[in-house]
Parts: C-alpha cells; sequence; structure tokens
C-alpha cells in the first residue's frame, strides 16, 4: 500500500530468479522498516527543516523518522513529544536522496503519539482537535457570516482564544464569505458545460468553500471556458490539518468519504483536480501512504493540480500567450507553497504567467512560509512561524510587486499576514486572462 | 499534449545544471527535471578536474597536461582537453567572485576536514586563505556539538601529510547552541542574521560571541580555519565580519555532507539558470520514455519522442526536442544494480559490466574496483551507445557521473567530469534544437 512496502533491493520487477529470503517476521501494521533501512544519515533532510534552523529545541526530520523508528523497536520507548514541533510542511521528503518516506513516519509518529501519550483532556489537545477539525466548525460559521466575522474580528474574541486555547491572538480569523462556492454552485444549477469525454471533478476543500469561493469560481470559468463538465462531489476535509495535529483517526473518516466519492467520479469518467496544494498533496501522497480504503492508489494516480492539468491536457500556454488582464492584475511576489514543491510544481506559476501581457509573476525565493496549516495558528509557535517567514517578507518586500500570489490557503494568510498586501490565486488570474472577471458568466 | 520544451535535461547537479546552462546560451527554451532536489547539497563545493591519474599517480600538479594521456573512453578523451578549458571558463563566467583559482593552470591544495590535502582546480574564495601550499602557521577551531570535524586531529593530519606550516587544533563551544545534534543550518543562520545570544557575561551577538570565544586560542597565527557554517545567504559578510574582528584571516574548511558549499553552489548555478530563463522542476522523477511513431533516424537510432515524469503515480508527459541524461552514478541512482545485471533505469541503455557479479568488485577495500567505472559508454557527441557501438538515440546525450570508463572518487575528476560532459552536451543539444 505504501512505498515503505516495496522490496529494499531497489530493483524492478521481473527480476524473478532472485529469491529473498525472509529474515523479519511479516508486519501485522505498517511496516516502516525499509524506509528507515534507506536512510544513509546523510542529514540533506535536517539542513531543510525550516523549524530545525531557527529553534535549537527541534531535533530535525533525521531523528523524528528513521532515528525514532529504531528507537520505537524497544517496547518501554515513547514517541518524542518534540514531534508536535514538526509543520509537517514535508520538505523533507524532497530533500532525502534516498527516497525515505519521511512525512509518512512523521505522520504515523505523530498519530501514535496523540492517540497514546497525550492527555485527551489537555488544553493542547483540545484546541489541536478544534484546529484540526475547521471543516466541522466552518459551517456554523458560515450560517451567519456577518455575525461571526464580527465576533472572530473582536479583540476580546481573540484574547479569549489566546488564553483559553492557546490560538495565537496576534492573528486574525479569516472571513466567512458570505455565499458558500457550494451554494453559489446550486444556485447556478451545477454544471454549464455537459461533456462525455472532458469531465473533473472538483476537489475545492474547505477554504475555497467558505471563505475564498471566488478562487472556486475561477476553476469553475476557466474549466468551462474548455469545454470541461464539472462535477462537485459531496467531499470532508482533505486531512491536512489532521494529519499535521496527530489527529489520524479524524483523517481516516474524512479521507474515507474522500476516496469513496472521488473514486466514483471516476468512475463516471472524470479525472479528480484541486486548487489548493495541500488539498491535492494529501490525496496524492498522503493517503496512498497512510489509507488502504478500496480506491485509494486509484485516486491518488488521477488526481490533478488544477493547473497542471490543464497545461498537460490543454494549449494553455498557447491560449495565455498574448492574453492580457486588463487594469486590474498587476506584476506579483509569487510564493511556492511547500505542498506544491513537493509535487514538482514551484516553477509552474511563474512560467505560465510569463506568457500573460501585463503580469509577471516574481519568486520571492525558496523558504518556507513559516505559517504551516495550523502550526503558526498555535500560541507557543507563533513566533518561530514568524522568524521562518521572515525571509519571505524581506523578499516579498524587496520586490516591485505590490500584490502577492499563491496557491495554498494558509500560506496566503501568512503573507498577507507579514507583509499587508493582497494576496491573490493563480486561477484568478487565468480566469482574468481567459475569460475575463466583467464578462464572466454570474 | 505535453509540457513542451526545446532542450530537456534530467538531473540537477553540477552536470544538469552545467548542460541546461551551456544549452541555454542558444536560443531555445530549456527545462531542468530533477527526482530530488539537487545532490550539490551533499558537494564540497570543491571544482577538482584531475587529482591524480588513473594509475593513481599523483597528486598532479597540473591536471592539463595530464588529460593526454588518458586512455579511450575516459568522459575527457571524448570531449577533448579544449572542451575542458572552455567549460572551466564557462563556470568561472557563471561563479564570478564567489570561486577562486582561474589564475592559473596548477592544482591548488585544499585541507579538508580529515586533515587531508585535496588537489583542486577552483574553489570557493571561503577557503582561499587555508590552502595548503601558503606557508602560514595556523589554528583550527571546531565545536563541540559539531563532531564531524574534529580539528586538533585535522590539524595533526595536515601536519604529517606535511604541510609547509605549523597546524594547531582547538575545540571550543558554539555559543548559542545548545543542543548535541543541532543542524549546520542553524549555526549557519545564527551567524547570517547575527542573532542576539545570551551568554555567561551577558547579552552578545552570535558573531561577537564566537569572537570572543575563540580569541583566547589564537596565538601568533595569521590565520584560523572553521568548519564551513559560516553564514548561508550572507557568508561572505560573516566571514569579513569575523575577520575584522579577529584581526587574522578566516577561512573555511570543506565539509562532508550535508555541506553549506555545495548549498552555496546550488544556489548560485540555480540563480544564473533563473536567470538565463531555464525552467526547474524538481521532486518528481523522470521514469520512462516513449519513441518517436516514426520509427529510427536516417543513421539507424531511435529517436525519444516524449519522457514519462511521475507525481505520485500521475503520469506527466514532457516532449522536447533534445534530451541530456545527467541523473548521477551508482550513488546518484544513474546506475542501478541488482543481483544480475547493471542498469540505466530511464532509457534501459547499454552498461557494459562482466556477467558474473563477483567480477563487480575485488577483494581488497581500497583496490581497483570495476564497479567504479561502470556507466554509459558514449561517442564524442557524447551520444550513449549500445552493444553494438551505435547511438542508442538520436537525441540523447549524457554527462556527469552517468559516464562509465573513469573512477571519480579515485582520480578527483567528478566535478570536472560533470563540468566538461554537461557543458558539451548541453551545447550540443541547443545547437541541434535550434536548428
Amino acid at each position: 500500500m505504501s512505498d515503505a512496502e516495496q522490496p529494499t533491493d531497489d530493483g524492478v520487477p521481473g527480476d524473478d530468479e532472485f529469491e529473498p529470503i525472509q529474515v523479519f517476521p511479516e508486519a501485522e501494521e505498517m511496516d516502516l522498516r525499509p524506509g528507515a533501512d534507506d536512510c544513509y544519515k546523510c542529514s540533506t533532510c535536517d539542513t531543510n527543516c525550516p523549524v530545525a534552523e531557527v529553534d535549537d529545541e527541534f531535533p530535525g526530520p533525521k531523528f523524528q523518522g528513521p532515528e525514532q523508528w529504531r528507537l520505537k523497536r524497544q517496547d518501554d520507548q515513547d514517541i518524542d513529544d518534540s514531534v508536535m514541533k514538526c509543520s509537517n510542511c514535508m520538505r523533507c521528503d524532497s530533500a532525502c536522496p534516498s527516497d525515505v518516506p519521511l512525512s509518512q513516519m512523521h505522520n504515523t509518529a505523530r498519530g501514535e503519539y496523540v492517540e497514546e501519550q497525550m492527555n485527551k483532556f489537555s488544553r493542547e489537545y483540545v484546541r489541536n482537535r478544534i484546529l484540526a477539525n475547521y471543516r466541522r466548525l466552518a459551517p456554523l460559521g458560515s450560517m451567519f457570516p456577518r455575525t461571526t466575522n464580527f465576533v472572530m474580528g473582536l479583540s476580546a474574541t481573540q484574547w479569549l482564544g489566546e488564553k483559553v486555547l492557546g490560538i495565537t491572538g496576534e492573528r486574525e480569523f479569516p472571513e466567512f464569505a458570505t455565499e458558500t462556492f457550494r451554494e453559489w454552485w446550486a444556485a447556478r444549477g451545477g454544471a454549464q458545460v455537459q461533456s462525455e469525454d472532458k469531465r473533473i471533478a472538483y476537489f475545492h476543500g474547505c477554504y475555497s468553500n467558505y471563505n475564498t469561493p471566488e478562487v472556486a469560481k475561477a476553476l469553475v470559468h476557466v474549466y468551462e471556458h474548455f469545454g470541461y463538465e464539472i462535477m462537485v462531489p459531496d467531499q470532508h476535509c482533505s486531512g491536512t490539518p489532521m494529519f499535521a495535529n496527530g489527529m489520524l483517526e479524524d483523517a481516516r473518516r474524512s479521507a474515507e468519504t474522500n476516496v469513496r466519492e472521488l473514486a466514483a467520479a471516476i468512475e463516471d469518467g472524470a479525472d479528480i483536480v484541486a486548487s489548493c496544494s495541500s488539498c491535492s498533496m494529501s490525496l496524492r501522497q498522503e493517503y496512498p501512504e497512510l489509507f488502504d480504503f478500496d480506491g485509494t492508489e486509484d485516486v491518488a494516480a488521477n488526481t490533478w493540480d488544477a493547473v497542471e492539468y490543464l497545461r498537460v491536457h490543454e494549449d494553455l500556454e498557447g491560449e495565455l500567450a498574448g492574453a492580457s488582464v486588463g487594469d486590474e492584475f498587476d506584476d506579483f511576489a509569487y510564493h511556492a507553497p511547500c505542498h506544491a514543491r513537493n509535487q514538482g510544481l514551484d516553477g509552474q506559476t511563474t512560467e505560465l504567467l510569463a506568457a500573460i501581457d501585463g503580469v509577471d509573476a516574481h519568486d520571492v525565493g525558496d523558504s518556507c512560509s513559516g505559517i504551516s496549516g495550523t502550526y503558526g495558528w498555535k500560541a507557543e509557535n507563533y513566533e518561530t512561524s514568524m522568524e521562518i517567514g521572515s525571509e519571505m517578507f524581506d523578499h516579498m518586500e524587496a520586490s516591485e510587486a505590490k500584490t502577492g500570489l499563491t496557491e495554498c490557503p494558509t500560506c496566503s494568510m501568512q503573507m498577507e499576514h507579514g507583509t499587508g498586501y493582497e494576496i491573490t490565486h493563480t486561477l484568478e488570474v487565468l480566469e482574468a486572462a481567459l475569460v475575463g472577471t466583467e464578462t464572466a458568466p454570474q | 499534449m505535453a509540457i513542451e520544451d526545446d532542450v530537456l535535461v534530467i538531473g540537477g547537479g553540477l552536470a544538469g545544471t552545467t548542460a541546461a546552462l551551456a544549452a541555454a546560451q542558444r536560443d531555445v527554451q530549456v527545462r531542468l527535471v530533477s527526482a530530488k532536489q539537487s545532490t550539490l547539497r551533499h558537494a564540497s563545493g570543491l571544482i577538482d578536474v584531475l587529482g591524480y591519474t588513473p594509475d593513481g599517480d599523483g597528486p598532479l600538479v597540473d591536471p592539463f597536461a595530464a588529460l593526454e594521456g588518458l586512455p579511450d573512453g575516459h568522459p575527457y578523451e571524448r570531449v577533448g582537453s579544449e572542451a575542458v578549458r572552455e567549460a572551466l571558463a564557462f563556470f568561472d563566467g557563471i561563479a564570478g567572485e564567489a570561486y577562486a583559482g582561474s589564475h592559473t593552470d596548477a592544482n591548488a591544495l585544499v585541507p579538508t576536514h580529515g586533515g587531508t590535502v585535496k588537489p583542486t582546480a577552483r574553489y570557493p574564495v571561503a577557503t582561499a586563505a587555508g590552502l595548503a601550499s601558503d606557508d602560514r602557521d595556523t589554528v583550527l577551531v571546531g565545536f563541540e556539538t559539531l563532531p564531524d570535524f574534529e580539528a586538533p586531529l585535522a590539524a595533526a593530519h595536515l601536519e604529517a601529510a606535511g604541510a609547509p606550516f605549523a597546524a594547531r587544533g582547538v575545540t571550543v563551544r558554539f555559543p548559542g547552541i545548545v543542543r548535541d545534534d543541532a543542524k549546520i543550518t542553524r549555526y549557519a543562520h545564527l551567524l547570517d542574521r547575527d542573532e542576539t545570544l545570551a551568554t555567561a557575561t551577558g547579552e552578545s551577538t552570535a558573531r561577537a560571541a564566537l569572537v570572543e570565544t575563540v580569541r583566547g586560542h589564537l596565538q601568533d597565527e595569521t590565520r584560523i580555519g572553521f568548519p564551513a557554517i559560516l553564514g548561508d545567504d550572507h557568508a561572505d559578510e560573516v566571514r569579513a565580519d569575523l575577520a575584522d574582528r579577529l584581526g587574522v584571516d578566516v577561512f573555511e574548511v570543506p565539509m562532508g555532507p550535508p555541506s553549506l558549499p555545495g548549498m552555496r553552489l546550488a544556489d548560485l548555478l540555480y540563480d544564473a539558470l533563473e536567470d538565463a530563463g531555464v525552467r526547474v522542476t524538481t521532486g518528481v522523477p523522470v521514469v520512462d520514455y516513449e519513441s518517436a511513431a516514426d520509427g529510427t533516424d536516417a543513421d539507424g537510432s531511435e529517436r525519444i519522442a516524449r519522457v514519462i515524469v511521475d507525481r505520485n503515480g500521475a503520469a506527466v508527459p514532457h516532449r522536447a526536442d533534445q534530451y541530456v541524461l545527467a541523473t548521477g552514478g551508482l550513488v546518484g541512482k544513474g546506475v542501478e544494480s541488482e543481483r544480475q545485471r547493471v542498469f540505466e533505469p530511464i532509457f534501459d541503455c547499454h552498461v557494459p559490466h562482466p556477467t558474473d557479479r563477483y567480477d563487480w568488485f575485488v577483494d581488497d577495500v581500497f583496490g581497483d574496483h570495476p564497479y567504479a567505472q561502470f556507466g554509459l559508454p558514449v561517442d564524442r557527441e557524447l551520444r550513449p551507445l549500445d552493444a553494438d557501438d551505435g547511438p542508442e538515440f538520436s537525441n540523447l546525450r549524457a554527462a556527469g557521473a552517468v559516464l562509465g570508463g573513469y573512477d571519480f572518487a579515485a582520480e578527483k575528476s567528478g566535478s570536472g567530469v560533470s563540468l566538461a560532459t554537461g557543458y558539451v552536451a548541453g551545447q550540443r543539444a541547443g545547437t541541434e534544437a535550434g536548428r
């Protein structure tokens, strides 16, 4: 079910003559031994860890992964509580020259720590559970968005959040949209384009549904422009905040729903696209690494980043060549989210926007934004989060562009928080170039 | 559809980046795809050309003089010595003031963290004050929390190796570092940002505190060497600041992986790629290829139509006119082995090797192991050759450690071969794609 269970001989299939001798008993649960054995201790992962660079207390990904896994073979060994300081940016994965599944090891270690060692009545557990399950609270806030935005914006609320729950009072809560994407989708009567052979199922995730429906609408307009029939299947949180908080059972429940619904959409002839880089990361990598529902691998192999999909299936660059976006957008300071980076997508946005007249995306460097989903919302991580982000803030301010651009909702929050810039999603720029926001259907 | 470019370079190390930069000199769109982050993060940052002959003679004073005597099939023999010089000049143009050594053909002798001396053609300016040919007495400083560099041992080794100066090593605590296994980026970050620290004598900044820690250990030496952790983005400023406060020259001793000089070199090359308009995709491997439907070229060789990049199970096609394979050797996974065979995993290019695997190595651990030279044979255009000495593909060239016929670890020729073959392969690919 995962890379970690492949034979360790670094071989290719079809080598029938070699019959390995089973030295170790068959693993009954997830066996990470092959992954641990692949680590040759070059420590490259440690030099990529944005937390270890600024926090002397954090022992780094090599320890959290293969070393801790080995330590755990001793019965009396607990998971080190430092695993909760890992921000799950997953940079260590693409750093490793030996394909050690580091983030999978971190996710399982963190899950075990929370399950077996964390006090379920502690403030930290309650707070993490709330942050991880944003998807469960969002519908409530979204029912009366103006009231919620008002209450959440009160300094008293922020003070309470920090004192009672340990959610930093330094950040402003994201506003709820007055109409969710799904409400808009239902009101417009769903798909406006029908097609037998060009069909996608949109995994919009929580944030573009409740907070930034303009991103989801942009995706709809762009895909309909290319003649795609869009399905919007039932869906739950992708699980990203749950993995990061070690809430693996919550994540499993969400993943089960998503895999079931998305696998059904694939049966109906659709490919899956996501507009949030952490959502696509989760479906593509974390699901097959952590779960084995029917269809998990199939969903992973058929899930795409929304922009990448168009690049491969349509002549997107050709269409963008010579297109313009009018006065609405100018140059952008672009930050590639870690989870886009890990999918090999870090150069995509600057490449594509270069084709559009009147806009350019200036990459602000390869540092992590520092917020990493729920990580930077925790009072105890706030300072570290801002220190990690300082390189990005500096580069944004040094860039001539005065608007930010990214594909990750929480990176976007951090970019705005650190610079005060307005932050746009790449799909909104593509919408302006290809469809035009003025003339866009509703 | 596919993601389309004119030249596609597979591999993000020194050979791949050089090939991409050389190709981009032509009016063509170049893309570099690297399965993982660049392995330059493991590299010492030194640019060697040839330290020893294949017969083990050396250290060589003039690597260029020895190029002519190399055996048939050696990558340098394939491209010719003039190309090696051009490639180095090309590198000098990219590295600018960050590297030294271009003033002479002779090898410089750079002390390593083990106290050995490595013959090398170019070296980061951070190591310049530490050369072993310089006869000034030297003090090396190690840190208790950085076990990869044992300064007194390295100093003793240097003296035993016959360095023409007195070397002393001391070990101190690095101010501001508490944990035993702090990452090298943590040291660099403290110095880069000159962070405020609490010390025994009150608050201080990282650089000032480091200076106070080592000042008392200086006797009458006029240079002082540290492990290569002196800053990352602002390494020149950190070094100059320390030298200014200590009143002596400061240099870095190159370290094993992970290596800040390697990371700085990677930054330098990737910045150059960005400036040259090369598109870079990292974190996803090329796993397969498809041949052109119209079969073979005039010379009978196959033509690659496109390659397949794997993204967590999704196959993403990438098409180009010309391809460069720079995926590394046995460690970099450009060449792989299993019990029955040695092979090149993307295009299944021919890798000559004995059929009996007991002939792949010799019993003497430090002996001349055949496996060290396993890799692709190429023609003078750097096109991989099949078992009958014909080109495997008409539009594929290979560069760097994926090539066979040389033992870079023994010869100290890894960087030079990557530069020279990357340069030639990239130039040819760029020219052909631009036609």
